[in-house]
């Protein structure tokens, strides 16, 4: 791609997109609690600009010429390292921001109706803030190391936002889950990062320079390879695939508006648009990576969607459902560069419908108070609005045509089609017969039937339903973006290197029409007149395994957790008590000793000669003094014996 | 004339004789006629030799010598009679308060 020669004003000030909502974030924390509304206003206005510039960014793209526009500043350096600060900004970018922008002021919005009277609210409008600032610095981000910094606000932030209310214990824990979790991800992700500067020899970090190197060759396979299953090890974490993917339901014990928008829209998308950015270091590697990812994703897919079957939580249902849209996604990225827009497609449109069904969700769980669909049911006529969003939400994750959902899942299959990717392309359609099955159990079970709660549920106020109301119109046209029929726009923005073609198989839409209406034939079948007693649970064995999660929680808990928790700690602990501790005081007790040696040594053998030597001059001035007798002829004698020995000796000499 | 050597041994024996009573009497007076002795002897030997070598130095000597003999004595006979007065006695042994 060529650098575009005539930048607007939206492209020159992008980088206020990610300035402007952690601005509001600092004011919110310093003033929020005293303005009117709690604090809310800054969020809001922020996002609320910032949607308006990623829309003119887009715009830019739609009526301007194809290209990216780049600005950094630079910052300092060490040594040969080059650290800078800048955007860089491409028809990816500009879907991704208008994604991220969109759904964070619906969540914003929502929020005044969901959180209202909430102990920590100005606190919930700080982190949310920040948190879109953080993943909007990931999007636009120019280097990795930049990147990296956003990447890792995002996970705080998700710790932060999933135990808001940390006075219940399973919140905080959830959150400390997830953070370790994707924090499990982030290290070979760092590694990864840190190969990439390897191969610019240590100078800088900067994505298109990093590209222009590896596409041309300066880096060995294996180097590229290696790099390109660390940085995937990201995604695994951030985007909840297996074997990483364990923390997202429980992240569900989080508020909804936090789950819309980290766990179904935008945090968990990161990893897919890391793959996206970085998709050359994919594409110059070794064709097993890919492969790798393939597979990866194809678990996932599966595995996610069967779980979704025994779920009772709503919200978890949900949460499975993101993780098996993700694994799609994920999928789409190892088919090669057309599967690439295809994924980033799906990523567009999942957003939409998948908060949308969020909140819709939010809506309910807040007029019936439970998550629970066992204690739900007939609310289709008590929360109308509610329910016809939530039922767009659903067809649209379905795939039913026209909406958004079955353009995106339809270039897939095409994409696995035509790529000769036989597997995937079975398992994807089989993955939209299970959706469509599992979300049609979930909408009768919640909406259907005879209402088997407590209280008098009623309607969500208009904060909340005028964001679903939006957001479910959004989920019909958008779709349209990438429909063969209609241009598919969305290619003209998004393509790695070159334009793919969109093509509209007549087959495979049929195919995975059908698919669609077979699983909400399923569910419909099944669950019309559920009542008490899930039918799933006829199935005995199956069932167990698949509602204990594969025992992959149990696994880890067993293998991992504890065994680093009480037994690695504690043999730690002895280490350090017995002989680290021993060490030192042992080393302590053989300096006293060597001390009172060289104590004895001082007192009895120095002092000892000292006063020896002061004895001796006593003992010999005892021996002398008898020479003193008083009497002088004594001494007249020694004299002249004296004087007669010094005549010798002088007469002699 | 009297050959030197006979002089010279009459010399020596005086002071001989002198020096066994410096050490050996007991009585202050002894002690003190006996350093005269010593004195004169020297004196003898002096003269003796004034007179061997011709030299008028033997004899000039020997008059210096007597009037500090005479000086001496006195003094030396006054400390006795001091002694006689505090001690009651002249015995030289029994003058030993310094004694260890």
């Amino acid at each position: 791609m060529r650098a575009i020669a005539d930048p607007g004003a939206f492209l020159t000030y992008s980088w206020l997109i990610a300035f402007l909502p952690a601005m509001s974030a600092v004011l919110t924390l310093f003033i929020g609690k005293r303005t009117p509304g709690k604090g809310s206003v800054y969020g809001i206005a922020a996002v609320g600009a910032s949607l308006v510039l990623s829309l003119g960014v887009l715009w830019s793209f739609v009526e301007g010429e194809r290209g990216f526009y780049e600005a950094s500043l630079s910052w300092f350096q060490i040594g040969q390292l080059h650290m800078e600060v800048g955007v860089y900004v491409d028809g990816l970018t500009a879907i991704m921001v208008v994604v991220v922008t969109a759904i964070s002021l619906c969540v914003h919005v929502y929020s005044l109706g969901y959180m209202k009277g909430d102990v920590r609210f100005t606190w919930f409008y700080v982190v949310l803030s920040l948190f879109t600032s953080a993943m909007l610095v990931v999007v636009l981000s120019n280097n990795l190391f930049q990147l990296l910094v956003g990447w890792e606000v995002m996970g705080v932030c998700s710790y932060l936002l999933i135990g808001h209310w940390w006075e219940d214990h399973v919140n905080s824990s959830s959150a400390i889950k997830a953070f370790i979790t994707t924090r499990v991800g982030d290290v070979p992700f760092m590694f990864g990062i840190f190969i990439l500067i390897f191969i610019t020899g240590f100078t800088t970090s900067n994505i298109p320079e990093i590209g222009e190197i590896v596409s041309g060759g300066g880096a060995s396979v294996g180097l590229v390879s290696a790099a390109a299953l660390l940085l995937f090890g990201g995604t695994i974490g951030k985007s909840a695939q297996f074997p990483l993917h364990v923390w997202l339901p429980d992240a569900m014990a989080g508020p909804t508006p936090v789950s819309a928008l980290i766990h179904a829209a935008t945090m968990v998308a990161a990893g897919v648009y890391l793959v996206g950015r970085l998709f050359f270091v994919f594409t110059d590697a070794d064709p097993i990576v890919l492969q790798i990812v393939g597979i990866v994703g194809g678990i996932t897919m599966l595995g996610a969607a069967l779980m979704a079957f025994v779920q009772d939580d709503i919200k978890r249902v949900l949460a499975y459902s993101t993780i098996s849209q993700l694994a799609y996604m994920v999928a789409g990225m190892s088919m090669g560069p057309a599967g690439r827009t295809g994924g980033l497609f799906h990523l567009f449109t999942h957003a939409f419908f998948k908060a949308l069904l969020f909140l819709g969700s939010g809506a309910v769980i807040h007029a019936v108070h439970t998550n629970n669909m066992s204690e739900m049911g007939g609310l289709r006529k008590k929360m109308p609005i509610t329910f016809w969003t939530f039922l767009i939400g659903s067809l649209a994750l379905a795939g039913v045509p026209p909406l958004a959902g079955f353009w995106s899942k339809d270039e897939l299959l095409v994409v696995a089609d035509h790529g000769g990717h036989q597997v995937l392309f079975v398992v994807l359609l089989l993955t939209a017969l299970l959706t469509a099955f599992y979300m049609t159990r979930a909408v009768l079970m919640t909406f259907f039937g005879e209402f088997r709660g407590h209280g008098e549920p009623h309607e969500a106020p208009r904060t909340m339903t005028g964001v679903l109301v939006a957001l479910a119109t959004a989920t019909v046209f958008v779709g349209l973006l990438g429909s063969p029929q209609l241009g598919a726009v969305f290619g003209q923005w998004v393509f790695f290197e070159e334009l793919e073609e969109a093509l509209f198989v007549p087959w495979i839409a049929v195919a995975s029409t059908l698919a669609a209406l077979l699983g909400i034939a399923a569910g419909y079948g099944l669950y019309n007149s559920y009542r008490e007693r899930d039918p799933l649970r006829s199935l005995g064995a199956a069932y167990t395994l698949v509602s204990n999660k594969y025992y992959l929680d149990d696994i880890y808990w067993k293998g991992i957790v504890r065994p680093v928790r009480d037994d690695l700690s504690a043999g730690v602990y002895w280490f350090n008590q017995r002989i680290l501790d021993g060490i030192v005081n042992g080393t302590a007790t053989l300096t006293k000793t060597l001390a009172n040696g060289v104590s004895w040594f001082d007192q009895t053998v120095i002092d000892g000669a000292v006063n020896g030597l002061a004895n001796i001059a006593g003992f010999t001035g005892g021996l002398l003094r008898y020479i003193q007798s008083g009497n002088v002829q004594r001494y007249a004698v020694f004299l002249f014996t004296g004087v007669v020995v010094l005549a010798i000796i002088f007469t002699r000499i | 004339m009297i050959r030197l050597p006979l002089v010279l041994f009459l010399s020596a024996a005086l002071f001989s004789t002198g020096v066994y009573g410096v050490l050996a009497r007991r009585n202050a007076v002894l002690v003190l006629m006996s350093i005269e002795l010593m004195l004169n002897a020297v004196n003898i030997n002096l003269v003796a030799f004034g007179q061997a070598l011709h030299d008028i130095t033997g004899q000039v000597f020997a008059l210096f010598v007597i009037t500090v003999a005479a000086a001496e004595v006195g003094i030396g006979l006054a400390i006795v009679i001091l002694i006689y007065r505090n001690r009651e006695t002249i015995n030289v042994d029994e003058v030993n308060l310094l004694k260890w």
